[in-house]
């Protein structure tokens, strides 16, 4: 059962990926999107991190994506004849042997170290989400503040980008 | 159970497709899509380490990994919009105002 669910989230949206990336229309390029990143979601829960599922669901699918999606149609892009670069089979060719070396390595490395605390028993009588909010405010507090920072200036910036300049200088008074 | 293995080699996969992405296509909001896939690959690499350690420190690490997206996201956009409404380019190639 565990290998079904496995098989079909990841064929999905590995599929979902490669159709964001051919896709002529961009608007088609975001709704692929949206697919990989709800079935990314249910490799989560495989993982047993059901909080990283709805985080996954409620900022990217819910916020990122629908921003996305706003800016897409607020310019109003037109879908071009030649969506590709013209080079894009020398690249195609060398991220494949790229890819291929990476997965080599991968595959054949050892994988191990030190288990940590959090042991699905433990996890199961705190429950996850209280799991992750104790270490989030405990271990992760100065990195937690941090993004906090990162956040607000990541609004002032993107406000001060996208406001309109100011027409003061065209009224003649 | 599924060995780490798998997760690793989906989430590679998934990490060239984005980069793939990246470099081929022309529309720059594909262009920052291509990127979240990528972001994607490496939240799916955290967190099956995070499983399989047992340890928390992937969960969270993922955690500031997607509030860092939705930063980056933002930025990206308010960016595409100034370039657009400046009448400068539609496509990535065409920005060059900044190459020296």
């Amino acid at each position: 059962m565990m290998w079904l669910l496995f098989a079909y989230f990841s064929t999905i949206s590995i599929v979902a990926g490669v159709m964001t990336v051919a896709f002529r229309n961009p608007v088609h390029c975001g709704l692929a999107l949206l697919t990989l990143l709800l079935h990314v979601a249910g490799l989560f829960v495989l993982l047993n991190s059901e909080f990283l599922f709805a985080v996954q669901i409620i900022v990217y699918a819910g916020a990122i994506l629908v921003l996305y999606l706003f800016v897409l149609m607020l310019l109003n892009l037109k879908t071009e004849e030649q969506h590709l670069h013209r080079k894009y089979a020398l690249v195609l060719f060398a991220s494949v042997g790229i890819f291929c070396e990476l997965l080599f390595l991968l595959l054949q490395s050892p994988y191990g170290g030190v288990k940590g605390t959090a042991s699905p028993q433990v996890l199961l009588e705190t429950g996850p989400s209280q799991a992750i909010g104790i270490t989030m405010f405990s271990d992760y507090l100065l990195l937690f503040e941090i993004v906090g920072v990162f956040l607000l200036g990541a609004i002032i910036g993107a406000i001060v980008l996208a406001k309109t300049p100011s027409t003061i200088e065209e009224k003649p008074e | 159970m599924i060995p780490l293995e798998a997760y690793v080699a989906v989430s590679a996969i998934l990490f060239m497709t984005g980069l793939v992405g990246v470099l081929v296509r022309r529309n720059f909001i594909v262009v920052l899509m291509c990127v979240e896939i990528m972001l994607n690959a490496a939240n799916i690499n955290l967190v099956a380490f995070s499983h399989y350690l047992e340890s928390m420190a992937g969960q969270m690490a993922a955690l500031f990994n997607i509030a860092i997206a939705a930063g980056e996201a933002a930025i990206g956009l308010a960016i595409i919009i100034v370039v657009f409404r400046g009448k400068i380019a539609t496509n990535v190639d065409e920005i060059n105002i900044l190459k020296w």
